[in-house]
């Protein structure tokens, strides 16, 4: 039932058609739907936040590349538009007879157009990449002032009054999930978008996808979708060797992906 | 940052970097920190090895070795707080730190190093002088001296032994804070498990060593110059115990940097094709040419050849004089591959990008080259303040 409801909170189409609808009309027209969403996430809007483990799943074999999550983050959280700053990016994969291309134009911000190579590969992907939310995250144990912190529900943030901008943890973090903000000068990253799941919704990423590819929710409720898909899936992190137990899951990669 | 400088460095990118990773976090000025912070502790080093060993020989560097550390210790800080983009917070890790953190403990290791070893055993070492100074000396000179005597005057034998009895106990505690210096430095790169170029158990050993090598090297060249502006002939006993101790630091440095590299060719862990790509790539010339070549073996070669070889003593003297500067050179590349070459492939073992120089601005060439030349002056002022020539009377110079 859970998962039915998912399905239909992330249907495709439908933020996409908000997002298309000018005036009132189109408020109008969104009214019930905006309603159901927040019915959906009542469950969420309770007070007792270390009842929550946040995660995510991510099935790669359903992004398209299009990259809305990567404009609707930086529309979301004000990310700079250069580049080099991103708290979440995709990445397309070709695989070749004997190499594989990786590559990842402004983080897939403009999608991805096709290819010049004239090789025709054996398979393509692409693979949405954010912060891993690791249970035991690198970046929150080697900052001097503890700035950055592992919230009780599983969120690791940034106090970006604090944060003293020695760029250690941009270091530490395995995943190249951290940049240091050249507007507020401390390390930056992806929160889940900590403020909009504090209100029952969903992250701006999952929330603007059009095929359902990354699938937000919370680890400690055995009917959340989240739980169902991982029980459905068999899934791989990034880079399990290093002991950071990542909160972020991906269904349909392979070895080349790190 | 510039349009310009931006679309240089994406342009510059081989094969796949994470998009957060294509332009360097840590720039110039990390490189210094760990290169001023090893001669502090290699400065250290050399004075205890005076001092614990009672190496007579070394007697002529010993004052020398102390205020060079103090000198550089000062500037040794300066690098990171004009590296940190908020650096008014800086007291953040003092007063509230994080005690998970490797970084959290530097202002803690500093203070320690800076009150508890250096000043007290700086104080001890020259609290005879201070009173004796602020006696020969007039104005505002005798003041400082006078204020530095802490207002203890008593000059007497049993209390000069006391002073010496106390820089001894004062240097078994140094010995090991000066390991703790600067191989605390070594662990805060060791410890970064997400990178395979810093992550090794060594990482810490091998600062160590490298400290003692750089730190000699450079109280060696500071004592050939020194000598040189005061025309005092060379001592070429105290210059034979450096070159000695020199290279006797240096073999174990360069046994635990082969051991290392021996280690990962040998695991050949995933990490192994993107690192030899980048050692025979971007940092060739950094790696191969200024650290291993100029840095390493050709310092190494001529301090061997004097240790086997009858080498005369004009030579040897010019041998010093070129090993001075060349481990200046090595080192200094050593802490640039490090700390630059480490950022320079891709955590996705995919590509590569550039560090690109500025000239001018926070992080920028002339900065650093401000940065490096401040300790220097300072330590000119110590020369001048402090004057640490004392019993600098040669039994063998260059002349015999």
């Amino acid at each position: 039932m859970e998962s039915e409801k998912l399905t239909e909170s992330q249907c495709p189409t439908r933020r996409d058609f908000i997002k298309l609808l000018g005036g009132a009309a189109a408020v109008a027209a969104a009214f019930p739907l905006i309603g159901k969403a927040a019915a959906e996430t009542d469950e969420v809007k309770s007070e007792q936040w270390s009842h929550h483990k946040w995660g995510m799943a991510i099935d790669v074999e359903k992004c398209i590349g299009c990259g809305r999550c990567v404009v609707a983050c930086k529309e979301e959280n004000g990310v700079p538009k250069e580049p080099i700053y991103f708290r979440t990016w995709v990445e397309r994969y070709r695989e070749y007879d004997d190499d594989t291309v990786v590559d990842s134009p402004n983080g897939g911000y403009d999608g991805f157009t096709s290819s010049e190579e004239e090789r025709e590969p054996i398979r393509g992907f692409f693979v949405p990449k954010l912060c891993n939310a690791c249970e035991k995250s690198p970046c929150e144990q080697v900052c001097p002032v503890g700035a950055t912190f592992k919230t009780p529900d599983g969120a690791v943030l940034v106090d970006a009054k604090y944060c003293i901008g020695c760029r250690y943890c941009i270091q530490a973090c395995p995943y190249g999930c951290r940049f240091l903000n050249p507007v507020t000068n401390v390390a930056d990253k992806c929160t889940f978008c900590y403020h909009r799941i504090h209100k029952g919704l969903k992250p701006a990423c999952v929330e603007n996808c059009p095929t359902g590819a990354r699938i937000f929710g919370d680890l400690k409720n055995e009917k959340d979708p989240l739980r169902i898909f991982l029980k459905e899936h068999k899934v791989f992190v990034l880079k399990p060797n290093l002991n950071t137990y990542p909160k972020v899951f991906y269904y349909g990669i392979d070895k080349e992906v790190r | 940052m510039d349009a310009a400088h931006l679309q240089h460095i994406i342009d510059s990118v081989v094969g796949y970097m994470y998009p957060n990773e294509t332009d360097l976090h840590w720039s110039i000025l990390i490189v210094l920190y760990p290169y001023l912070t090893g001669l502090v502790a290699g400065a250290f080093i050399l004075a205890s090895l005076e001092n614990v060993f009672a190496l007579r020989a070394l007697r002529p560097t010993y004052r020398l070795a102390l205020i060079t550390a103090l000198s550089f210790l000062i500037a040794a800080p300066l690098p990171l707080l004009a590296h940190l983009s908020h650096p008014f917070r800086f007291w953040e890790t003092l007063v509230t730190p994080h005690f998970k953190s490797a970084m959290a403990m530097f202002g803690f290791v500093y203070i320690w190093y800076l009150l508890v070893v250096l000043l007290l055993e700086i104080w001890f070492e020259y609290r005879r002088d201070f009173v004796v100074w602020s006696r020969n000396t007039t104005g505002w000179r005798s003041k400082v001296y006078r204020w530095m005597t802490l207002g203890v005057y008593d000059i007497s034998e049993s209390a000069v032994a006391f002073d010496e009895k106390a820089i001894r106990t004062i240097t078994v505690i140094g010995i090991p804070s000066a390991f703790m210096l600067h191989g605390y430095v070594g662990f805060i790169f060791g410890s970064i498990k997400a990178n395979p170029w810093w992550s090794s158990v060594l990482m810490p050993v091998i600062f160590i060593f490298s400290a003692i090598v750089s730190g000699i090297a450079l109280v060696m060249l500071i004592y050939l110059i020194s000598n040189s502006i005061r025309k005092v002939p060379q001592n070429m006993e105290c210059l034979d115990t450096l070159g000695r101790f020199l290279f006797y630091g240096f073999i174990v440095d360069f046994a635990l940097e082969g051991l290392d590299v021996i280690q990962r060719t040998y695991a050949a862990e995933e990490s192994f094709d993107i690192l030899y790509a980048l050692v025979h790539g971007r940092l060739f010339e950094t790696h191969i040419i200024f650290q291993l070549l100029i840095g390493t073996l050709i310092p190494i070669g001529l301090l061997g050849m004097i240790q086997m070889a009858k080498v005369t003593a004009p030579t040897r003297l010019a041998i010093y004089w070129l090993v001075g500067f060349a481990v200046q050179v090595g080192i200094f590349f050593m802490r640039w591959n490090v700390v630059i070459g480490g950022q320079l492939f891709s955590k996705s073992f995919r590509g590569f990008t550039i560090y690109k120089l500025n000239l001018v601005g926070r992080e920028g060439g002339l900065a650093a080259a401000f940065l490096v030349l401040l300790p220097v002056a300072i330590l000119i002022f110590f020369l001048w303040f402090l004057p640490p020539w004392k019993e600098d009377k040669p039994t063998t110079t260059l002349a015999e």
